[in-house]
C-alpha cells in the first residue's frame, strides 16, 4: 500500500467544490467511524489518539489525548457533554483552517464524530467567523448530507451513540477564539476569558464538560483511526507527529498553504515551497506562526518548524502560518499594525491588556511619525515585562507583547533611527512600488 | 420607546422562523442572540434602536445586556450602512502588501474613509482584522465574497460591476 503524505488535503480541489458525501465514502471517508463504532470503546479512541501524540494545531499545541483525559467518564459523568469546535481562524497571517473548512468539510465532520465519541458528547458546535460565510455554507451542506445518511443525529449507524452538530456563525472578535471566552460567547454572555480552574473539561459549556478543539486538530482524527498512531507518528520529520498545514504570506514568490509534514525547516517552506522573495526584496525576519508569535531571523532558517524547535529559540510554531517582513518594510511599522489589532481587540476585561495595549500602540505611533523620545524605548521594554505572560487573565496581552519584544531585540536600530532622524527611514522612499 | 406590542411585531414572521429555528439550537434563548441580530441586519441592513428592542424581547434579554453583545461585536452596526459594505483588512499582511491604496483609492473615489458611509447610502467602507486572506493580500470582501489580490485598478472595475449588479 502506498502511503500518501498529504492525509489532510490531497482530496481537496484548489478551485472546485468539496468533495461530497459520496465522493469522499468512495476514497475510504467515514470508514474510521464505521470500525470506531462498530469495535472500539471510546477509552480505545482516547489511547490510539494519546499514541499518536497529536498536539493541538491552533496555536498552543497541547497534545490531543491529554486533553480529553480529563474529561470525566463512564455512568456517573455529568452530561450533557460538548465538543465545541473553534473555526474563529483570525490570527493575523493565519488562513490554514479556511482551507479545511472550505475543501474538505466532511472530513471535519468526521473528526467531530471522533473527538465526540471518545469523550462521548452528545452535541457538537462549530463556531465559526462570519467572514468565513463561504465555508459555513459548505458546512452546513455537508453536516446535512452526514445527518440525511444517518451518520449524524440519533443512533449513529445502530450504534446507539447520538451527536447533533450546529453551526454558530459568530460576529467578529478575535477573542472569542480563546477557549474560555468563546464558551461565554457561545452562551451569549459578555466575550469575555474565564478563570481557571475549572477548566472546560470539566465545567464548560454551560457548566458541563466540554473540549474546545481546532478544526485542523480535528481532521487529524479520521487518518490517526484509519492508518494508526504508528503510522500517523511516522508522518513527522522531528520529534512531533503527523502533518502539519504550513502557509507563507508577505513578498514572496508564492505565497500559499500546503500540507507538509511537521518538522520541516523553516528553509524549504520559504524558498521551495513560497518560491523565495519576490525579485527586489530581500528577507528580514518572519513571524513562524501568526502575529503572535516572536520573530525568527536568517540565523533560525534551517530551524525545524515543530514545537519543540521554534520554543527553543523563543518564538513559536503558532499556527505555522508565517508572515515575511523584507527588507523595504519598515519593521516598526510591521509592529505597530500587529499592536493596532491587538490594542483593537483586546476585550477590555483586566487592566494591562485594556490600558496597556493602546499604550503601546501610541508610542509606536509616534515613534512612527517622528515623535518617539529615548525614553519611550524604556516604556515599550516596560510593558513587555507588564504585559507578559502571568499578569493578565488570558494569553491575549502576552501574545501580543512577542512581536514586540522580539521586535526590541532584533531591530533596536531601527527603533532608535525612527527617534534619531524624528521620521520613519523607509517612509521617504517607499515600502513598494 | 415604543410600545411593547408594537415592538413585537417589529419583526416579521419570516425573521421570526429564522431566528427560532437558530434559537433551537441551545438550551437557553441568549446562546441565539447574536444569530438572531445578525438574521435581522441581514434583513434590514443594520439594527435600530426599535429592532434592538424586538430581539430582545424575542430572546428574554434585557436590551442593555443585547446592546452590549451587539456594540462589542465588529460586524453588527448600530448605526445606518450603505446598500454595499466593502470591508477592507487592516491587518499586518494586507497592510505591507500595499492596502492603503485600496482605501485610498476608496476616498479619492468615494469621498470617504474606512468607518463612513458615502452620502448617497450606496457604499461603506470599513476597516477589517485579518480576512484569513493572506495568500491573497491585500484582500476585501465586497459584500460578503472575498477578493484579493487587488491593485487599486483592479478594486475600481470590480466595484463598477458590484455596485450596479443589484441596483435596481
Amino acid at each position: 500500500m502506498t502511503i500518501d503524505r498529504r492525509p489532510l488535503t490531497e482530496q481537496i480541489r484548489r478551485n472546485g467544490p468539496p468533495p461530497t458525501l459520496c465522493e469522499y465514502e468512495d476514497r475510504g471517508g467515514y470508514a474510521a467511524i464505521r470500525t470506531m463504532l462498530t469495535e472500539m470503546t471510546p477509552e480505545e479512541v482516547q489511547r490510539e489518539v494519546t499514541d499518536s501524540n497529536l498536539r493541538g494545531r491552533g496555536g498552543a499545541g497541547f497534545p490531543t489525548g491529554k486533553k480529553w483525559s480529563f474529561v470525566p467518564m463512564g455512568d456517573d459523568a455529568p452530561r450533557p457533554k460538548y465538543l465545541v469546535v473553534n473555526a474563529d481562524e483570525m490570527e493575523p497571517g493565519s488562513f490554514k483552517d479556511r482551507v479545511l473548512l472550505e475543501g474538505h468539510p466532511h472530513q471535519l465532520i468526521e473528526g467531530i464524530i471522533i473527538a465526540a465519541y471518545a469523550i462521548q458528547a452528545e452535541c457538537a458546535y462549530i463556531f465559526i467567523r462570519w467572514a468565513y460565510r463561504r465555508s459555513a455554507l459548505a458546512l452546513e451542506r455537508a453536516i446535512r448530507e452526514a445527518r440525511e445518511s444517518g451518520l449524524l443525529g440519533h443512533d449513529l449507524l445502530g450504534s446507539g451513540f447520538n451527536l447533533t452538530v450546529h453551526v454558530h456563525t459568530s460576529a467578529g472578535r478575535y477573542i472569542c477564539g480563546e477557549e474560555t471566552a468563546l464558551l461565554n460567547a457561545l452562551e451569549g454572555h459578555p466575550v469575555i476569558p474565564r478563570a481557571k480552574p475549572p477548566y472546560p473539561q470539566v465545567s464548560g459549556l454551560w457548566g458541563k464538560p466540554t473540549i474546545v478543539q481546532n478544526v485542523e486538530t480535528l481532521c487529524n482524527l479520521p487518518h490517526i483511526l484509519a492508518h494508526g498512531a504508528e503510522w500517523y507518528r511516522g508522518l513527522g520529520k522531528g520529534k512531533d507527529s503527523g502533518t502539519k498545514l504550513y502557509a507563507v504570506s508577505g513578498r514572496v514568490n508564492r505565497p500559499g498553504v500546503w500540507e507538509l509534514p511537521i518538522g520541516t525547516t523553516v528553509r524549504e517552506i520559504l524558498e521551495h515551497h513560497a518560491g523565495g522573495m519576490q525579485e527586489g526584496y530581500a528577507f528580514r525576519a518572519m513571524q513562524p506562526g501568526g502575529g503572535s508569535t516572536a520573530f525568527l531571523t536568517d540565523a533560525h532558517l534551517d530551524m525545524a518548524m515543530d514545537f519543540e524547535s521554534l520554543s527553543s529559540v523563543g518564538s513559536r510554531l503558532g499556527t505555522g502560518t508565517a508572515i515575511i517582513l523584507d527588507d523595504r518594510t519598515c519593521p516598526v511599522g510591521f509592529v505597530r499594525n500587529l499592536e493596532h489589532f491587538f490594542a483593537q481587540e483586546s476585550c477590555g476585561w483586566c487592566t494591562p491588556c485594556r490600558d496597556g495595549l493602546p499604550w503601546v500602540e501610541r508610542l509606536l505611533a509616534a515613534l512612527d511619525s517622528g515623535d518617539g523620545r529615548p525614553q519611550d524605548m524604556d516604556i515599550l521594554e516596560r510593558h513587555v515585562t507588564f504585559l507578559g505572560p502571568g499578569r493578565t487573565y488570558c494569553a491575549h496581552a502576552p501574545g501580543a507583547m512577542e512581536p514586540l519584544k522580539s521586535a526590541l531585540e532584533h531591530f533596536r536600530s531601527d527603533f532608535d533611527r525612527h527617534i534619531d532622524e524624528r521620521g520613519c527611514p523607509w517612509a521617504k522612499t517607499g515600502t513598494d512600488e | 420607546m415604543s410600545h411593547s406590542k408594537d415592538i413585537r411585531s417589529m419583526l416579521s414572521e419570516h425573521e421570526k422562523d429564522m431566528i427560532n429555528e437558530e434559537l433551537s439550537h441551545y438550551p437557553t434563548k441568549r446562546a441565539g442572540a447574536v444569530e438572531a441580530l445578525m438574521i435581522v441586519q441581514r434583513q434590514r441592513g443594520w439594527i435600530s434602536d426599535d429592532l434592538l428592542l424586538a430581539v430582545a424581547d424575542h430572546v428574554d434579554m434585557a436590551p442593555a445586556e443585547l446592546d452590549r453583545s451587539a456594540t462589542f461585536y465588529n460586524l453588527i452596526f448600530r448605526q445606518p450602512v450603505g446598500r454595499h459594505l466593502v470591508l477592507v483588512c487592516n491587518s499586518v499582511t494586507c497592510w505591507l502588501m500595499g492596502a492603503d491604496r485600496l482605501r485610498e483609492r476608496l476616498r479619492s473615489r468615494f469621498g470617504i474613509d474606512a468607518g463612513e458611509t458615502s452620502a448617497d447610502s450606496r457604499i461603506t467602507v470599513l476597516p477589517n482584522v485579518c480576512l484569513g486572506a493572506c495568500d491573497r493580500a491585500p484582500a476585501v470582501l465586497i459584500d460578503e465574497t472575498l477578493h484579493g489580490p487587488l491593485t487599486a485598478d483592479e478594486l475600481d472595475r470590480l466595484l463598477d460591476s458590484s455596485l450596479s449588479e443589484t441596483l435596481p
